[in-house]
């Protein structure tokens, strides 16, 4: 009766309920895309979705109960066991798909780069919580956290993942940003990676090559690799203002939309639930971020605010690289759209970053009553 | 611990990175309302161009049918067996239980299965792959029946064009077959690339195919992004080919055909009076139906190799001196430039011109010769004389009159023109050298008989034959549209006609004449005509003074062609035909009974059906014998072949000379 009784019930309180409550509306409606994308049944997907999405959330939860303090002290041990899963991947790891990202540990497989995502934005906040104010643009300060970000980047490049690499780089950038960082540094190094841009070009693979190309023009090649971005635009522009209709989707249904649950889940729901269910979406998702710079700005501790905003800036990067993607206004990298996507890695990935800043949002709330 | 510089610092931070992630979702709202709201329709419209298929229907190709109706060209239901891999696959069974399953029900070769296999590994699934195509009546039905709970099976109907009478109307009728890369290039028409879609590619199928072909229906349907049918979303239904009614008596031409047996020759039939073409007989000919789905290599190097030319439409496309049949046309000439018909000329058998000698065909000469029975006779003396009287030029200006050296509008791909030379076409020919364009006079003597550059095509020989009986501007036709027109008089007085009217009659039925063998054995119906024999090979002096070898001992390309015109009935003319026989020796005794059973089956068709039989036995022995010779030939070729080389012994058989240059000389063909 006592934990009945005890501190739990208002730990629980302090929870963003709110917040849950729109995840909650997001990966429903993912639920109902799934449905519709697996042909008007909760079979192959939908239903599992849904599952997961539960069980993760409840997850999220249970991390949310965790101080923030934790992370800080675990930011290190967590990025360096990663970078060296990391490198375990390129010595043993399993080639799928062409590259080589996943490290069997026997009872599952594991996929390290997926959780560098995270680990960079803790390692990073862990990093400049001790930096004073004033010193963040001192090339001493800069030039270890430089190596932060670069070591996992490179490993990650090395697999080849052109995706999570610019993932990981952008978390850890946006961290910088937020600590404050001067902003003419930003911009000397938005024009060296311009001047360096034909240097990368040379070390990108030939299909990352051909992802780039085709997107600079799509047409060109429409029944090849261009079809994927030329079709998701036809089913998301088809569906005009209202869509149409609930598994009436022609794109999606009759197999012209290649990969409609999992990167293309976009594109199934706007064909269906036109431009109102697409901003129905970006809306939901707007709330989600808002909330997380408010968490953000209203935490207490340095730590806080870079890792509750970092790991949002790393969410926003998710959305707004597969949105762009499924419309035509960035190449094609194999992101998923959280939450609505099909696919289990991704989810856990974003349910975690979720916890985490539900962690700092409970840490830093007033008591309710 | 909390340092409140740092704190402000953090919220201006976060407040810059808040608003860039604003305006990336305003970004990506604004980009999805411009492709949704702005291009909507665009996209729309490649959404639906993606989902909506058109599939074409084709048309049925209309029927040809003769002037009573009766079918030449038709559209032959064609059964076929199916089988849908897809549908075999979900059904969960596999490809050899179906096919033992089938084997249960129709026959399947060992061929057809190594092909199925094939189809079935290769194409998409989807696509119907055949399993066996010509299945009879009972066989289409034993399918339907008994394999109609085999999954992914089907029998269906589809049609094929089929010529009822084979070879017979092949010339004239032409065959279909799939369209060329450049004829779809040239019309754009989709149907073009409908797999087994068919066009006309010869005769009236090539001439009339726009109105044979219709217009193809269409079906919409919903594909999926493998090209899956969905369901049928609306049809369109196709319009077929129009029929088409032809002059031909469908029964006359069959009849005509099988009179001409294996000869290689060509029979027409017009009616005087309206011009209507009642058979039109090239012989021999291919099968249509044949060369309408595939033609055999074999069956096509034969062909071509028969020095019968069975792919040449005789008709119209082959040309012949018109020989002795030219002459009512000098006649004509004759008698226009004012000759009394009285007057007599004297035929010694040879007519002197400077150095050269002219032969008549009788070489004893026919005596005192006048108008009257120069035509009957065929007297070559009379004519050289009268040519030379009136001039080449007369004569040509009169054969043009009579339809000779033209094209007439038929729907009949390729007729050859001929030719009827005067001194302008001489120069025009062999100009401008003056010594090879002037015309010479002997040239005259040569046109005047039909001989020498005039050369003519059945059919104008027939136009010719029923001018000369109507005594109007007659055009031949093949299409029956509507009546026919009135056709304008030659201006050709009528006592010249009757005169020559009178001519041929007396070639057929006066004792004198040189076609006895066409009298009409009808009653109360006389034939008259005019025979012809054209010599394709230069007799030379020599040869004359040896004595002119029968043409039965000659090699068959040497011998002469006989031709035969006729009209009946002669007091009322009706009807005119050509016959014209290649390599046939003498117009009187071999195209002239043809001219005459022909002539006999539009009036009495038992009584010519009745020669059959002993024609058709006489072909008969005669291809046994043939193909005797050449089983024999391809044996010993076999045996020299399989020979071993220092066996074999390069001895030619001896040749014998066919005719002793010292025996008494044979007497000449009447012609």
């Amino acid at each position: 009766m006592d934990l009945l009784n005890g501190p739990w019930r208002r730990e629980l309180a302090r929870l963003p309920w709110g917040v849950v409550l729109l995840l909650a509306a997001i990966a429903g409606f993912g639920v109902l895309v799934l449905y519709s994308a697996g042909g008007g049944s909760l079979d192959p997907w939908a239903l599992k979705h849904g599952v997961r999405f539960a069980i993760l959330l409840l997850g999220a939860l249970a991390l949310a109960m965790l101080p923030p303090e934790r992370w800080l002290a675990w930011a290190w041990p967590i990025y360096f066991t990663l970078l060296l899963a990391l490198v375990g991947v390129e010595l043993v790891g399993a080639v799928k798909g062409g590259s080589q990202r996943w490290l069997n540990l026997g009872f599952m497989e594991f996929q390290p780069s997926e959780m560098m995502k995270l680990a960079i934005i803790l390692a990073m906040a862990r990093y400049f919580q001790y930096v004073p104010k004033g010193y963040e643009s001192r090339p001493d300060v800069l030039i270890p956290a430089l190596a932060i970000i670069a070591m996992p980047v490179g490993l990650v490049m090395l697999q080849p993942d052109l995706g999570t690499a610019l993932s990981i780089l952008f978390g850890g950038v946006a961290v910088m940003f937020l600590a404050g960082v001067r902003l003419w540094l930003f911009g000397a190094a938005v024009a060296g990676v311009g001047a360096l841009l034909p240097v990368a070009w040379n070390l990108l693979h030939d299909y990352q090559r051909k992802r780039v190309l085709i997107f600079l023009d799509p047409e060109s090649d429409p029944r090849g690799a261009g079809y994927h971005i030329t079709q998701s635009k036809i089913a998301i522009g088809s569906g005009g203002l209202s869509g149409k209709g609930f598994l009436q989707g022609t794109q999606s249904h009759l197999d012209y939309l290649p990969e409609l649950h999992t990167d293309f889940a976009f594109a199934t729901m706007a064909e269906e639930w036109g431009l109102m269910g697409g901003l129905f979406v970006i809306g939901l998702y707007g709330l989600v971020l808002a909330w997380g710079i408010r968490t953000a700005v209203n935490a207490g501790t340095q730590f806080q605010r870079l890792m509750a905003l970092g790991l949002m800036a790393t969410l926003f990067f998710y959305l707004a690289i597969n949105m762009m993607m499924v419309m035509g206004l960035a190449p094609v990298v194999g992101i998923p759209l959280p939450l609505i996507s099909w696919g289990g890695s991704s989810m856990m990935t974003v349910m975690i970053l979720l916890g985490l800043v539900m962690g700092v949002a409970r840490a830093n709330r007033q008591n309710p009553d | 611990m909390d340092d409140p510089v740092r704190r402000a610092s953090f919220t201006r931070r976060a407040l810059l990175l808040g608003a860039g992630m604003a305006g990336t979702g305003a970004l990506l709202a604004g980009r999805m309302a411009w492709l949704s709201l702005f291009h909507g329709d665009e996209y729309r419209l490649k959404a639906e161009g993606n989902r909506v298929q058109n599939r074409l229907v084709p048309p049925r190709r209309g029927w040809i049918v003769d002037r009573h109706g009766k079918p030449i060209a038709l559209n032959r239901p064609d059964y076929r067996l199916e089988l849908r891999p897809a549908d075999l696959f979900d059904a969960g069974t596999d490809l050899n239980t179906t096919l033992i399953a089938i084997r249960q029900v129709i026959d399947i070769s060992p061929d057809d299965e190594l092909r199925i296999r094939d189809d079935v590994a290769s194409q998409p699934r989807f696509m119907p792959v055949v399993v066996r195509s010509n299945l009879s009546w009972p066989e289409f039905s034993a399918c339907n029946v008994r394999l109609a709970t085999v999954p992914g099976v089907a029998a269906v109907q589809s049609f094929s064009r089929h010529y009822p009478e084979a070879d017979r109307f092949a010339h004239l009728i032409g065959y279909v077959g799939a369209p060329t890369p450049e004829q779809y290039r040239a019309e754009r028409d989709p149907l073009l690339i409908y797999p087994g879609f068919r066009i006309g590619k010869d005769g009236i199928e090539r001439h009339e195919d726009r109105r044979l072909r219709g217009e193809a229906g269409a079906a919409r349907v919903e594909v999926t992004a493998r090209g899956e049918l969905v369901r049928e979303l609306g049809t369109r239904a196709d319009r077929p080919g129009d029929t088409l009614k032809l002059t031909i008596d469908r029964e006359l031409q069959s009849y005509a055909a099988r009179r001409l047996a294996d000869n290689s020759a060509s029979v027409i039939v017009m009616d005087c009076q309206s011009g209507d073409i009642l058979a039109m007989v090239s012989m021999p000919a291919y099968d249509p139906n044949i060369f309408s789905t595939r033609v055999p290599a074999r069956l096509w190097n034969a062909l071509q190799k028969d020095d019968h030319t069975p792919l040449l439409n005789k008709s119209a496309m082959g040309l012949y001196p018109p020989g002795s049949t030219f002459k009512m046309v000098t006649t004509l000439a004759a008698l226009e430039a004012g000759v009394d018909p009285d007057e007599a000329v004297l035929c010694t058998g040879a007519y002197r011109l400077g150095n050269n000698t002219w032969h008549c065909h009788a070489r004893r000469g026919h005596g005192g010769v006048n108008m009257h029975r120069a035509l009957p006779l065929s007297c070559d003396t009379y004519f050289y004389a009268m040519g030379r009287r009136v001039g080449v030029d007369a004569i040509a200006a009169m054969a043009r009159r009579l339809g000779l050296g033209q094209e007439f509008p038929l729907p009949i791909p390729g007729q050859a023109g001929g030719i009827v030379p005067d001194k302008a076409w001489k120069q025009r020919r062999y100009g401008p050298d003056p010594k090879k364009a002037n015309w010479r006079e002997g040239e005259t003597l040569n046109a005047a008989i039909g001989q020498g550059y005039l050369i003519a095509n059945p059919l104008q020989l027939a136009v010719m034959t029923a001018r000369l009986a109507s005594g109007r501007a007659v055009m031949p036709r093949l299409i029956a549209d509507g009546p026919a027109p009135d056709y304008p008089s030659l201006g050709i007085p009528e006592a010249h006609l009757a005169l020559v009217r009178q001519g041929m009659v007396d070639v057929v039925n006066a004792g004198y004449g040189t076609a006895p063998a066409a009298r009409s054995s009808v009653p109360d119906v006389l034939i008259a005509g005019k025979t012809g024999t054209a010599q394709v090979r230069r007799i030379s002096m020599a040869e004359r003074r040896r004595g002119v070898l029968r043409n039965e001992a000659l090699p068959w390309k040497q011998r002469d062609h006989a031709l035969f015109v006729a009209f009946a009935p002669a007091d009322a003319p009706r009807y005119a035909a050509s016959v014209i026989i290649e390599h046939g020796i003498a117009g009187g005794r071999y195209a002239a009974p043809i001219a005459r059973d022909v002539l006999t089956y539009l009036f009495e068709p038992e009584r010519a059906l009745a020669v059959l039989p002993a024609v058709e036995a006489d072909a008969a022995e005669r291809r046994a014998a043939n193909e005797r010779i050449e089983t024999a030939a391809s044996i010993a070729e076999e045996n020299r072949r399989l020979m071993p080389s220092w066996l074999k012994i390069d001895v030619q058989p001896p040749v014998f000379e066919v005719a002793d240059p010292d025996a008494p000389l044979p007497p000449r063909e009447p012609e």
